[in-house]
């Protein structure tokens, strides 16, 4: 399948528009559900990291730390990208399935057009350039939502969790996280591709499909999670 | 012109055409008629390609279609419109952007040139007040008369209509054959039908090709057949009492042609009555 996406565009201008348009799908489609889980992921850290150290002698700016350290390692790129995995996958799946059961694809490949290159690199595409942007915002959001429920359940106070911020920060989390993001993002995308494109039958193989690309993209997600910790770190 | 030479295909032990072999002629209406699972649906798939047969040719002017590489292929697809059973238009798009679809992607003229083309194509299969919307909001009939202005909108030297009448009552069902036949001579098109609508066989049909169990049984024109003496395509398509009465009516009436009373005469099948 991969192969067969690498061909010559009939026209670049179309294959554009379709790669802007799966862009906003992907995006901002997907920004709404990103924004809610990682505001939540980061205050639920907040609350249970607080409720763990319980030891006197650690400072509550350490909270904040963990909190940071642990949106970016792994709430935001993993925990967003299972929940991306199932949005954005299910429908990648559905959408190909749905066109390839209704001969929309045969229609597209009768035209002359390279279907695999027209509709699954466009979308991959789109899943590799606009998943590390909703992984990043992500991770921002988390360590906001975790400074929010630090403060309103008074567990530290604004300073203290800006100075548990500022401490010991280290970069490479930042490329790790990436590096995931990156690999999810095509995970994400081309797994559903694959079941949605080549699906036979009618509806009930779709919802198949469909349940089959989110079940394996999240087991390929934490497979590629511990192997990316494993190498990496 | 496209011939057919020897198609073979089977799906795992299930061998759904034997060594087919027929002609599509150039600029007529060609029938591929038979009953579900004749292979009918298979052997179109194969000459626009959908699916590769296990061995045979499929000539396009003399050029082999299966044995050309993607590019010589794709050129080819390029002047194939095709009709499909459940008419396959884009549902994200309104009626016009599918017909604009195609010159999008292919043709090189002005927004302003490609609209107008749009606009004429619609206005031929009687659309055009429904240019704005969607596949959902339409009629089924609406769709088909959609895929037709798609199919159509490249000006194709080959048109293909997979069972262009299926779902459709009888009224909308001449509408879309009387539109396919204009269509085939206005445009001199070559065009290729499956179906297994009688009148469409009867009233559309300049060259018929008869599939049984993934064999071409019969070949002719929709006088030939009225006199075919193939039991198997007498009994498929001279079904019913009244099916075989407009059979003999359209015997007498062939019978007031001096040619075809010399003909008829001297192959014995002179009507009954």
């Amino acid at each position: 399948m991969i192969k067969g996406m690498f061909t010559r565009p009939e026209n670049g201008k179309m294959y554009w528009k379709e790669f802007m348009h799966q862009c906003v799908e992907i995006g901002i489609g997907s920004l709404g559900i990103v924004l809610i889980i990682s505001l939540f992921l980061g205050a639920v850290t907040t609350v249970q990291t607080a409720y763990q150290l319980v030891s006197p002698i650690i400072p509550k700016a350490t909270i904040a730390q963990i909190v940071r350290d642990t949106m970016i390692l792994e709430m935001a790129p993993t925990m967003v990208c299972i929940v991306l995995g199932g949005v954005i996958g299910s429908k990648i799946a559905s959408e190909l399935g749905n066109m390839r059961v209704s001969e929309q694809i045969d229609a597209l490949e009768i035209m002359g057009i390279n279907t695999k290159a027209y509709l699954i690199l466009p979308k991959i595409m789109a899943a590799i350039v606009t998943i590390p942007m909703l992984v990043i915002t992500a991770a921002f959001l988390g360590i906001w939502g975790g400074k929010m429920a630090g403060s309103l359940s008074g567990i530290l106070s604004d300073e203290e969790f800006m100075q548990g911020l500022r401490q010991s920060f280290d970069g490479y989390n930042v490329f790790f996280a990436l590096a995931k993001s990156y690999t999810y993002s095509f995970i994400i995308s081309s797994i559903p591709a694959y079941y949605g494109y080549y699906v036979q039958g009618g509806a009930l193989e779709i919802g198949r499909a469909s349940t089959t690309a989110v079940v394996i993209s999240c087991i390929l997600i934490l497979f590629a999670d511990y192997i990316l910790a494993a190498i990496l770190l | 012109m496209i011939e057919l030479v020897n198609i073979r295909k089977s799906f795992g032990e299930k061998v759904v055409l034997q060594d087919v072999s027929a002609t599509m002629q150039a600029g007529k209406t060609n029938l591929i008629i038979g009953s579900s699972g004749s292979g009918k649906t298979v052997l179109m798939k194969c000459m626009v390609g959908l699916v590769k047969p296990d061995s045979g040719k499929i000539l396009y002017n003399g050029k082999d279609f299966t044995a050309m590489n993607d590019k010589d292929k794709k050129d080819i697809r390029q002047e194939i419109g095709m009709l499909f059973q459940g008419s396959a238009l884009f549902d994200s798009m309104t009626v016009e952007e599918n017909v604009l679809f195609p010159l999008d992607m292919f043709s090189v003229g002005s927004y302003k040139e490609k609209r107008k083309r749009v606009a004429e194509c619609l206005d031929r299969v009687n659309l055009s007040d429904a240019a704005k919307k969607f596949p959902a909001e339409i009629s089924g009939g609406m769709k088909k008369r959609v895929g037709i202005a798609r199919a159509i909108v490249l000006n194709p030297k080959y048109l293909f209509c997979d069972e262009p009448n299926s779902g459709l009552d009888p009224q909308t069902s001449l509408v879309i054959d009387k539109l396919i036949s204009e269509l085939t001579k206005e445009y001199n098109i070559t065009t290729v039908i499956n179906t297994h609508d009688m009148n469409t066989v009867m009233e559309s049909g300049d060259h018929i090709v008869y599939m049984y169990q993934g064999l071409k049984q019969w070949e002719g024109s929709n006088k030939e057949i009225i006199f075919a003496k193939d039991e198997k395509l007498n009994d498929f398509i001279f079904a019913s009492d009244f099916l075989r009465d407009a059979k003999e009516m359209r015997q007498m009436e062939m019978f007031q042609d001096r040619d075809w009373r010399n003909k008829m005469k001297k192959d014995g099948n002179e009507p009954k009555s």
